[in-house]
This record gives C-alpha cells, structure tokens and sequence, in this order.
C-alpha cells in the first residue's frame, strides 16, 4: 500500500522519529557513560564537561579485576550456577509440561492449578524457610545450595504446556501406533517441534540466574562463592561515606557482569521477546 | 457405589495398588516427578512452615527453642510504626512507578507502532536496560545522578536546573529510584503495549476515519478501550512487583537517607537476616501479602465493574 505523504503524515514521523531519538539517547547514554568510564585511569573519570565519548583507551582496570579481584572465580560461578540452573529448568519443566499437556491421569487438573497458584506467591513469603531448609542441608555456600531451588519453575512449566498443547494429537497417536513408548514421543516428537519455547525459557532463565541478586546474597556466604552480580554488589558496598569509591574499577566491573547477558540478548532477542508479549497477551 | 466397594477403594494400600497398577498414572506421575518433588520441598514446605514460624518467637540458632506465642508477632506488628512507614514507602513507590511507567511506555509503543523504518534497531536498544543488572545499573546511576559531578544535574543546568541532590535528600531519594525503576522496565512494558496494540484491527481506524474521527478521538474511543485487557495485566502485575521492590533499595540507598526508601521487602530483608528474627519478619511477609492481595482484588473488582457498566451502554 502506497501511502500519499500529506504534510500531517510527514510531521507526526517527524515527530515520532524525534520522540524515539530523544528515548533512545536516554536509554544509550548510561551505557556509553559506563563504558567511557572504565577506560578511564582511576581519579581522572569526572571531567567538566562529563564525556560520553570515550578519550582513554586504558584497559588497566580490567587487568585489575581479574589480576588483583577474584572477579575470574565470580564469573566461573555465575556460569556454573547459570549453566545448571538453565539445564535443569529446561529438563524438569520440559517433563513435567508433558506430562501436564498430555497424558492422562489421575488429580492431573488439581495439580496443575496447584502449580499455578503458587506463581501468584510473593518470593518473600517463601525466603525465609527455603533460607532455613538450605541451612539444614548444609548447602550454605554450595552450588547446590544456590542452584537446587531454581531448577524448576511453575512458570517454565506454564509456558511449555502451552506450547505442547498445539502440538496435533494425530502426531502421538502416530506414534502410539507405531510402538513408541511415551519417553520417545515426548523426546523425538515434542522436543523438536518446540524449539523457539524451549528457547524461549532457556533464555529466561538464564537473564534471571545470572543477574540473580537476593538468593546469593543469602547462601553465597563466603568470597570464594559469590557470583558476578553478587560480587560487584559487595564491591560496591563501600566501608565507609568518606571513602571514595574507585568508579573506573566498578564501571569495568559492572562491563563484565553486563556483558555476556547483553551478547545473549541480542543473539536470542527473537525468543525473550516472543515469550514476553507471549505471557503478556496471553495473561 | 456400594459401601462395601467404597471401603475398599478408601482402604489406603488397595486404593494405591489400584493408582499405581494403571499404567497411565504410572507415566504421568513418573513424568511430573521431578518437579513435584522440587515444588513441594522449595514451595509447599516453606510455605507452610513460613506460616508456622509466624506464631513462633524464634531469634534463637535452634529450632526447638522457638516457643509458640500465638498472635503476638501480629499484635506487636499492628503497633510497629516502622514497619508501617515500610509499607507506606512500598505503596509510595508503587503509586509512582506503575502509573508513570505504563505512561511513559505506552507513548514509545504508540510511536513504536506507526510502522516507522528502524523500529527494530531502537526496540533492540530499549530493550538494553531490561536485561542488565540492577547492581550495574545501579552503579551507573549512583555516578549520573552524583550532586556535584552527575550528567543529570550538569544537564539540567542547561535549563537553568539549580543542582539537585537526588539519592541524598529524603525527599528526591524515592523519587529518584522510581525514575531509575521506569527507565529499567520501560522497553519490558513497551513490547507488551505493542503485542496489545497489534492486536487491534486495523479496519477499526478505518471505519473510525470515514465517521469522521480525529487522531484523539480514534484514540481516545478505540485504542484506550481496546488496550484495556493490556493496561489491566500491566497494571497487576506491576503492583505485584512493585510492592516487593528490594534490588534497588539495595544496591542504591540501602533504605536510607533517614529511612526515606525503606521498603517493606528490605525492611523484612534486615529484621529476618541481619536482626535474625525469623519469627516475627514471617509475621511481617503474610501481611505484606494480605496487603498485595487486597490490591490485587480491588483492580479485579474495578475492572469487572466497569466491563458491566460497559454493557449497560
């Protein structure tokens, strides 16, 4: 469709591209000002007027954080407790999903909305006790301690039962007919058709494990066991208000937990999306 | 059914040898296993026990020394002004962000919309914030918004702005978080707008546009009312959220100045971790819960009315 550009036409994109550069510079320039500033040499990053752009080009702060802090023991943890969480999320859920979708049995139904109504539970109600239960096990500063609780979710679940249920029956009724039992069906049928979900959710959960903040916080007690976000926090604390906090070095530290979920976004943007304005619509 | 075949069923091994004999339910349970183990150790288990430590007195390391007390945790926490200046603070936060939020996203969706070139490459950038940290972005803000050498300030000094002292004065510090908080979910909102908005056919604005309706009006008249169902899960989910913000209290002003961003999810963070008064902070985190689900169920109440005042037209 042709549309005939009327002086109304033109002003509102005008106006709509000026909108969206305005918006845009809000959202990008924190970031350039990150970047700017941990190349900086430590003392020399407030200049006036402050630069977006950057002029240094020193890359002494990075050194630091994996020469002199332990941030290369933080980023083996976070990949450790992501790498897990993410598998064990995208096996349980996938199970149990199919099972939820498709196969019949008994108190199905009563369970599943059990499974929903715990979705609409504040995580702080449940804080405390998990905190004690993973006290009890002995799994304080442990990766199983911060990685059990999160290898299942009742939203993972949710969003793959969705997924599996526009799956045709004709094609697990195939392959019932054919002698394959229900393991294989859910593995060489349902697996494969549901790529993007499983995506979907493989994304999800490892934006909200590798920026996890508060169970970390609690169970990674001691410094070998802190993950990137975890770490930079502490290194954020400062002993005390007259120290002056060295901003380069943070700055480099922030690029470093930032960047790999930045990467993982703008390879898998299609999927985070999807799933979003999935679970948005769909309410 | 019989009362003799009753008693059998009901007789606890022979109604699990019948459950177990039928291999439907066989599979399906071995399917669900793995996560109904998990939800109930990580889920239903806590729950139940975080009610139960609600009327116990536990500040001590062991367990067998909690004694019962009742409703004391809950009487005390009726009288606790601090704990209720927290929850002022988590509605004041609330009653900022969500409405400025949805605002402020649905303009850029709106724009978003028109079918402008490259809305691909500016959805990819406000998306960016989205799914950065809050302890980096944090650590941004905390510099951007410095009294003295911040880029927000040197900005507004164009306008002639005198320096404002954002996370330090306790009357911009809230404030200043919810701004940080808008600008972090605004591309997470911005796509559920969109999905809304795409939703809505386009033969509408045409019809609207033969009867003669202006940009506002179609707006007004079509847009809002069809968004409705968007505007309804945004503004649910939001609250829910928003009354448990802890992240950024954390990271930037730890609930400070003078108790200014306290908010309850913190406030019980420190009585529960720091004080070790797990007792009386699970007392603490059901009526926080009682409070979002009165909320919750005072936006289904008004949405269901106005969907019957709708149909009255």
């Amino acid at each position: 469709m042709v549309v005939k550009l009327t002086p109304q036409i033109i002003l509102t994109r005008v106006l709509g591209y000026v909108v969206l550069l305005i918006v845009a510079g809000m959202m990008i320039v924190p970031f350039m000002w990150m970047v700017t500033t941990s190349l900086k040499a430590p003392g020399t990053e407030f200049s006036y007027p402050p630069q977006i752009l950057p002029t240094q080009f020193n890359l002494e702060n990075y050194q630091t954080l994996f020469n002199n802090l332990p941030f290369f023991q933080y980023f083996v943890n976070t990949v450790i407790v992501t790498a897990f969480t993410v598998a064990g999320q995208l096996i349980i859920c996938s199970l149990a999903a199919y099972g939820f979708a498709r196969l019949n049995f008994m108190g199905r139904d009563t369970i599943f909305v059990l499974y929903l109504t715990t979705m609409m539970i504040p995580f702080q109600i449940t804080l405390i006790p998990l905190y004690l239960i993973v006290t009890q096990l002995g799994w304080v500063n442990t990766y199983q301690g911060l990685i059990v609780p999160g290898i299942s979710s009742a939203f993972g679940i949710f969003l793959l039962r969705q997924s599996f249920l526009n799956i045709p029956r004709d094609y697990q009724d195939a392959a019932r007919i054919d002698g394959a039992n229900e393991f294989t069906i859910f593995a060489r049928i349902f697996l494969p058709l549901n790529g993007p979900t499983l995506a979907t959710l493989g994304v999800f959960a490892f934006m909200g494990t590798w920026t996890d903040l508060i169970w970390p916080l609690l169970i990674a007690r001691s410094q070998e066991m802190r993950t990137l976000e975890l770490g930079l926090a502490y290194f954020n604390a400062r002993p005390n208000a007259f120290l002056q906090p060295n901003w380069p070095l943070l700055m480099a530290g922030s690029v470093v937990v930032m960047l790999p979920v930045l990467i993982v976004y703008i390879i898998a943007q299609r999927y985070f999306i999807q799933g979003i304005a999935l679970s948005g619509v769909k309410g | 059914m019989t009362s003799v075949t009753a008693a059998r069923v009901f007789s606890a091994p022979g109604l699990w040898r019948r459950f177990w004999s039928r291999s439907n339910e066989r599979i399906g349970y071995l399917f669900i296993l793995p996560s109904l183990i998990h939800i109930i150790t990580f889920m239903f288990i806590p729950l139940i026990f975080s009610f139960f430590l609600s009327f116990r007195d536990w500040t001590r390391p062991a367990f067998t020394d909690a004694p019962y007390i009742g409703l004391k945790n809950y009487e005390f926490l009726m009288g606790d002004r601090r704990f209720w200046q927290a929850m002022g603070n988590s509605v004041y936060y609330t009653a900022l962000s969500v409405p400025l939020g949805m605002a402020f996203s649905l303009v850029i969706a709106l724009v978003m919309n028109q079918k402008l070139r490259g809305v691909y490459f500016f959805r990819t950038l406000f998306f960016m914030p989205v799914v950065s940290s809050w302890v980096a972005v944090s650590i941004i803000w905390l510099t951007l918004l410095d009294p003295s050498v911040g880029i927000v300030n040197y900005v507004l000094g164009w306008f002639g702005i005198s320096p404002i002292n954002w996370l330090g004065d306790p009357r911009s510090a809230m404030p200043s978080i919810v701004l940080i908080a808008i600008w972090k979910s605004a591309g997470f909102n911005m796509v559920i707008w969109l999905a809304g908005l795409q939703a809505i056919p386009h033969e509408l604005y045409e019809a609207a546009a033969i009867d003669g309706a202006n940009r506002w009006q179609s707006f007004r008249f079509l847009t809002l009312p069809l968004l409705a169902p968007t505007s309804f899960f945004l503004a649910v989910t939001g609250v829910i959220g928003a009354l448990q913000v802890f992240t950024p209290v954390y990271v930037l002003t730890r609930g400070g100045p003078l108790d200014s961003t306290n908010t309850a999810v913190y406030h019980i963070y420190r009585r529960a971790f720091q004080e070790f008064d797990f007792g009386y902070a699970s007392a603490q985190s059901w009526v926080l819960f009682a409070v979002i689900l009165v909320a919750t169920l005072i936006q289904l109440y008004y949405v269901r009315r106005r969907s019957r005042e709708e149909i009255q037209y």
